[in-house]
């Protein structure tokens, strides 16, 4: 049996209004169970998308197939997208007292269910993009993840920090988001195409002007660097994600990245030829490795220091863009989302306790060995410790850089991840080696430990045997 | 199927031990039973063979070629057996641990399974991830039992050594893309297949060999990149430095002997004088750096920095004479430094101090431990008898026939020269720690300091036996290195 691309969003889409209508109509009900059906929803489609058969466009279709392809980049990105929206799920269950505490409401847990269902319409938005082939339809599944982001990043609405953090999510993505069409018009102004086959196809001539077409490329990359927090366009990571409620902040720094780096794959092709357009990457990958990892260095808060480690990943993926590694681009991906989410997961049920400052984490080896370990890894696997996944990842954009003979850019990582084992090391330090005034032991749910162990198992066998990832994508 | 067992038997003891096996019982049979597994595969080695032996393979990944292969030539036999060997001793050595005590004993293994996957690896990235593995073991080890100064001493290893490793790892991934697409590969057998038949470019070979030399010099502790070695190895458990010194740093040295210099032997060449410079630095530099310290931790971390500089000698003497040499030193001085650092341990649980001006007299109440210590001093001095003698013997010889010419001073005749200086120094600052810890008036609280428990004669008596054994007869070690070595001088084109 095999099944068309589109009706996997048209599900995971079912399944978010349902939730939001539970959520307006039965008011009695514990609305984590409205959290579970939808983990338990977005499972049942990940397994459909194993059914789906690729189906390619080329150039010359038109209608619906000349916005929307379902190749296998697009399918992974679409599998990609529920597994980041279910792990962020199931962090959400463990989340749902601090929001009853910041929202105001009739019952107690009023808004819980919102919080559950929005997740679900990012998903959907993330899926399309994953699809897109368009501008057009990038614009506007684009569109569908930032409003969406816009509500959850300011949901806890009653903590200060996390409405600054709304705020400057709000104008700084809307401020992106009028780059991203003004480069649009430029190149549609150019070529006339807005789909990115005719797009490449137009720019190939070469008599065409390309000035108008590359200043236009600019300004899309300028609002692509805002999604995957590359520097300069970095600023608002940082404050964002130390405000926004936790679970979203992994949702932002793995879901959103992933599909900024998705649209940058196709986007560029067309540009790839033009030299200028390599350099300009080049260097914005330089500069987002130093910043990222030399800001990360004197953190003494975790949601900030994970901050900055996405910036800093982000200069890692763009050596394999600019390396026109997809490949390694790709599985680098997979690697961040199991070591961040892990990291995060651990660090909501942690906060709980006593707060996301790094010093929060002292003895958590004694308080809890089985989160102290998870932690560990997720740790160990950002740094880049061989046998897990961060590591093979690394060494996957390494050997796609020297293979185009990037030198500067593999210096400058070697050098950046010697600073990445400071800070990274820095979690494990506190929580290994500092004692603590707290004895109690960490209460941990049964789908908690059941989610970290897997993500655990994941990191080691995808460090030691990647090839499924890499099936997946031939 | 014997070598996967000696690899993963310390892992899957460390993951028992984690879940909440006895920690002290299952770390011990592990090691036990690891040694017994290596010294099987000594006496069934055929010495005579060429190429690997023991090879087991499984596939892991078509991107690059990926396969997990382990298998064992002479080289790679003598490590195995000195890590097997030093990390029983170490893990005997042990005493009851405060806090975490299932955590330290973890950790010991997973340092041991490193070093020996390491070993027993043919494949370069395992060869590099193995030895990757005993990374944030090793922070943890020196960071929560560690003594003195020992955060500083942690992120300073750490860093440096995760510095040194992703340094390799570039070189390891040069080489990997110096070969042509077709022969290109991990495998360490097809590479020097590969190096054989001329495919790796000689201009490419320079660097290449320079990127790896700084991986695996720092890794070694390299004059001038050693500044992590004494310090952590003063604030480390006397069980971790031993099994880090004795072993794990050799890591570097094997690297260079397994794949720089066979594959490299152009881009060796050109290096030849750079190197040479930078080991006299070990030798003489460090050496006299060591006499100057005041403390026998310190002391011992240094003169295990400076020991390198010989074994550095008999790797870029280009002989096999000194090759041969190199690979006994570096088995013997694994031996004799974890000895030294074993007794140091015990002597810092029972005084609380190893500040050289306030020791004295411990022969007195501690005779076993100093008879211990002296003879372990004297195999780290290198007087005849003991192991180290015949690698210092084989690598100064080896060296000072490289480029020899009647009436002429050659740049290895100059270097050996000056390396022979070092036996000295290391005479005098081995015999004066001696002295001072062991000798002399005795203060009076330490009346009550007891000697070595009677169960530290099977560690001790072990490192003992082997070096002397190695040492009457450093044939039995010869005999199996050199086949490895002969190898690489008749490949040359």
């Amino acid at each position: 049996m095999t099944i068309g691309a589109p009706i996997l969003e048209v599900e995971v889409l079912v399944i978010g209004l349902f939730v939001l209508m539970v959520e307006a109509f039965f008011e009695r009900i514990d609305k984590r169970t409205l959290a579970f059906a939808a983990i338990f929803g977005l499972a049942a489609v990940l397994a459909a998308s194993f059914f789906l058969a690729p189906a390619p466009t080329d150039v010359a279709t038109t209608g619906f197939w000349s916005f929307y392809t379902a190749d296998l980049l697009a399918i992974f990105f679409k599998r990609f997208a529920l597994v980041t929206t279910i792990l962020v799920l199931v962090m959400m269950v463990d989340y749902a007292p601090v929001v009853r505490q910041s929202v105001h409401g009739t019952t107690h847990q009023s808004g819980l269910g919102e919080f559950f269902a929005l997740p679900i319409f990012t998903c959907v938005g993330l899926m399309w993009m994953a699809s897109a082939i368009d501008f057009v339809m990038i614009f506007v599944s684009l569109e569908l993840v930032t409003m969406s982001f816009y509500v959850l990043v300011s949901f806890t609405r009653r903590n200060p920090a996390t409405l600054e953090a709304g705020v400057k999510y709000l104008i700084l993505s809307a401020l992106s988001t009028g780059f991203l069409v003004y480069g649009i018009t430029w190149i549609f102004g150019v070529t006339g195409e807005t789909n990115l086959a005719r797009v490449t196809a137009v720019l190939a001539d070469p008599a065409l002007e390309s000035g108008p077409a590359l200043f236009g490329m600019v300004l899309v990359l300028v609002a692509l660097g805002f999604k995957i927090a590359a520097v300069p366009f970095q600023m608002w990571v940082p404050d964002v994600y130390q405000g926004a409620p936790t679970p979203v902040t992994a949702f932002l720094s793995v879901g959103s990245k992933a599909a900024g780096f998705v649209v940058l794959l196709r986007v560029l092709q067309p540009f790839f030829m033009m030299p200028q357009m390599v350099k300009a990457l080049t260097i914005i990958a330089l500069l987002t490795l130093l910043y990222g990892n030399l800001a990360a260095l004197p953190q003494t808060n975790l949601k900030r220091l994970l901050a900055y480690s996405s910036i800093a990943h982000a200069g890692y993926l763009l050596i394999g863009v600019v390396s026109f590694a997809g490949e390694a681009v790709a599985y680098y991906l997979v690697a961040y989302l199991l070591m961040t989410l892990l990291s995060f997961a651990v660090l909501v049920v942690v906060a709980n306790q006593t707060g996301d400052n790094i010093e929060d984490f002292s003895g958590l080896a004694k308080r809890s060995p089985f989160l102290a370990f998870a932690m560990l890894v997720a740790m160990a696997s950002l740094a880049g410790v061989p046998f897990t996944a961060g590591f093979l990842g690394k060494f996957y954009i390494f050997d796609a850089a020297l293979r185009q003979h990037q030198t500067t850019l593999v210096v400058v990582g070697v050098i950046t991840v010697a600073c990445g084992f400071y800070y990274y090391l820095k979690v494990v330090r506190a929580m290994y080696w500092d004692g603590s005034s707290i004895d109690a032991p960490v209460p941990v749910s049964r789908l908690s430990r059941v989610t970290m162990t897997a993500m655990m198992v994941a990191i080691v066998v995808l460090g030691v045997y990647p090839q499924p990832i890499l099936n997946a994508l031939k | 199927m014997i070598l996967p067992f000696i690899v993963f038997c310390p892992i899957v003891a460390a993951l028992a031990i984690l879940c909440g096996a006895p920690a002290r019982r299952t770390a011990l049979w592990a090691a036990g039973f690891t040694l017994a597994a290596t010294l099987l595969v000594y006496f069934e080695f055929d010495a005579g063979r060429r190429g690997f032996d023991f090879v087991v393979s499984y596939p892991i990944s078509d991107a690059w070629r990926l396969n997990f292969t382990l298998g064992v030539d002479g080289l790679s036999l003598i490590m195995l057996l000195l890590t097997a060997i030093v990390t029983f001793a170490a893990i005997w050595f042990t005493g009851p641990i405060a806090t975490h005590e299932h955590a330290f004993h973890a950790c010991l293994l997973l340092i041991a399974g490193g070093a020996l996957g390491a070993f027993a690896s043919l494949d370069l990235f395992f060869f590099y991830a193995f030895h990757e593995l005993a990374l944030i073991p090793t922070f943890l080890l020196i960071g929560i039992w560690g003594t003195g100064n020992r955060h500083a001493a942690a992120w300073k290893i750490t860093i440096y050594l995760a510095t040194g490793s992703f340094i390799l790892l570039l070189g390891l991934i040069m080489l990997y893309r110096s070969v042509p697409d077709g022969a290109r590969s991990f495998d360490i057998r097809a590479l020097q297949k590969a190096a054989a038949l001329g495919m790796i470019p000689t201009d490419a070979q320079g660097t290449i060999f320079l990127v790896l030399l700084i991986g695996f010099g720092i890794l070694v502790s390299l004059f001038p990149f050693h500044t992590w070695a004494p310090e952590a190895y003063a604030s480390a458990p006397a069980p971790a430095a031993m099994l880090h010194a004795g072993v794990l740093k050799k890591f570097g040295l094997y690297g260079l002997l397994r794949v720089a210099i066979p594959l490299l032997p152009q881009g060796a060449q050109q290096w030849t004088t750079l190197l040479l410079v930078l080991l006299l630095g070990n030798i003489i530099y460090i050496g006299l750096v060591t006499i100057a310290q005041k403390r026998l931790d310190w002391m011992l971390g240094y003169s295990s920095v400076m020991h390198m500089g010989y074994i550095f000698l008999g790797i870029a003497s280009g002989t096999l004479l000194g090759m041969n040499g190199a690979a006994v030193l570096i088995f013997a001085h694994g031996i004799s430094i974890a000895l030294l650092f074993g007794i140091a341990g015990e002597i810092r649980q029972r005084t609380g101090t190893l500040l050289l001006s306030d020791l004295g007299g411990l022969g007195k109440i501690m005779p076993r431990a100093g008879l211990a210590f002296g003879l372990a001093a004297f195999a780290s001095i290198g007087l005849p008898g003991f192991a180290n003698f015949a690698g210092e013997v084989m690598v100064l010889f080896g060296a000072f026939r490289n480029g020899a010419e009647p009436y002429r001073f050659h740049i290895f005749q100059i270097a050996t020269v000056l390396a022979l200086w070092g036996v000295v120094i290391s005479a005098v600052y081995m015999l004066r720690a001696y002295r001072k810890v062991f000798m002399g008036a005795m203060p009076e609280n330490w009346s009550g300091v007891t000697d070595l428990r009677r169960s530290l004669h099977v560690p001790i008596g072990l490192l003992v036996a082997v070096t002397l054994w190695f040492g009457f007869f450093p044939q039995s070690l010869v005999r199996i290195v050199s086949p490895t070595f002969k190898s690489y001088f008749t490949q040359k084109p």
